[in-house]
C-alpha cells in the first residue's frame, strides 16, 4: 500500500500524535496515555507514521522514543505552496479584468 | 495592489480548502466576473491553459460545462453544478471531471464549492470554501490538472495584458 504524508495527516489520532512528539521525544507508552484508545490502535498509528517518514526512533536503554522528522513535514508546506500559487495566479488575472472593467466605467 | 488581502490554508480535519481575497472593485463586477461565461473565460484558466464554457446556465439545478485547453491543444472537461444561488451574495456548486460529454469521471474527486461574496469600502471580499472528500483528493487536483500549468511567471502575464488593453 502507497504511503504518503497525506494518509499520515489524514487521521485525527495521528495529527495529534504529530503535535505531542512535535514537542518532545516520547515512548509509545507515553503516547498512549494521551489517547482514550488501546496500545494496540495507537501502535498502529505509530506505525503508519513510521511508514511514512515522519517518525525518528531512538533507543534509550530499554526504551524506544519516537521524535518528529521535521524536514518531511515540510513536505506538506511546500504542496500548499504550491497550490496557494494557483489561486494567486488566477486571482490576479482577475484583477487584471477587473482593472478593465473599472476603466470602461469611468 | 499589494495591499489587497490574500488569505489561503487548507483545513486538515475538514479536508477544506479556506481562500479569502480582496479585490479592488465593486461587488457586482467581482460577482459578474464568476457567474458569466464571457467573464470567467478571462481569468479562470491558470495560464498558459485557455477555459473554454461550453454551456452555461447559472440558475440553482444548472451548470457550467467547460474546458481547459492546453497550448498544444490538448482539453480536458469539468463540470459545476449550482446547487444554491443567493444573488449577489453567495454561492455553492459541485465540481467534477467530466469526459467531453459532460459524464462524470468518476476517478477523479468531486468536491463541493461555497463562495461568498460582501463589499466594505468599495472594495469586494471573496471567501470561498472548497469541501474535498479526502486530503488525498486535494493533492490529486494539484497533481492532474496544474503541475506545468506555472512556468509564466506573473510579470509576462502583465506585459501581455498591458499590451491587449493598449
Amino acid at each position: 500500500m502507497r504511503r504518503d504524508i497525506f494518509q499520515a495527516i489524514a487521521d485525527p489520532t495521528r495529527r495529534a500524535i504529530i503535535v505531542l512528539i512535535a514537542l518532545q521525544a516520547m515512548t509509545p507508552n507515553a503516547i498512549a496515555e494521551n489517547f482514550n484508545t488501546t496500545r494496540q490502535a495507537v501502535s498502529k498509528h505509530l506505525r503508519i507514521l513510521t511508514e511514512c517518514e515522519l517518525l525518528k526512533q531512538e533507543q534509550k536503554g530499554r526504551e524506544i522514543y519516537y521524535s518528529l522528522e521535521v524536514e518531511k513535514m515540510k513536505e506538506i508546506d511546500k504542496w500548499i505552496e504550491q497550490f496557494r500559487k494557483i489561486w494567486e495566479n488566477r486571482f490576479s488575472q482577475l484583477d487584471n479584468l477587473l482593472t478593465t472593467l473599472n476603466k470602461n466605467k469611468k | 495592489m499589494n495591499s489587497l488581502l490574500f488569505d489561503f490554508q487548507v483545513d486538515e480535519s475538514t479536508n477544506s480548502v479556506l481562500i479569502t481575497r480582496e479585490f479592488d472593485a465593486a461587488l457586482s463586477f467581482v460577482w459578474d466576473a464568476f457567474t458569466k461565461p464571457e467573464m470567467l473565460d478571462q481569468w479562470w484558466a491558470p495560464k498558459p491553459l485557455i477555459s473554454k464554457t461550453k454551456a452555461m446556465n447559472f440558475e440553482v439545478g444548472g451548470r457550467r460545462f467547460y474546458s481547459m485547453v492546453w497550448p498544444e491543444g490538448q482539453e480536458f472537461w469539468g463540470i459545476e453544478k449550482y446547487i444554491y444561488i443567493n444573488p449577489k451574495a453567495c454561492y455553492k456548486m459541485l465540481t467534477s471531471f467530466t469526459d467531453n460529454n459532460e459524464n462524470i469521471n468518476t476517478e477523479f474527486p468531486t468536491s463541493e464549492w461555497e463562495l461568498n461574496f460582501s463589499e466594505l469600502n468599495g472594495r469586494t471580499k471573496l471567501s470561498i470554501i472548497i469541501k474535498h472528500k479526502t486530503l488525498a483528493d486535494i493533492e490529486k487536483l494539484i497533481q492532474m490538472g496544474f503541475k506545468e500549468g506555472f512556468t509564466m511567471t506573473l510579470n509576462e502575464l502583465e506585459i501581455l495584458l498591458i499590451n491587449s488593453t493598449n
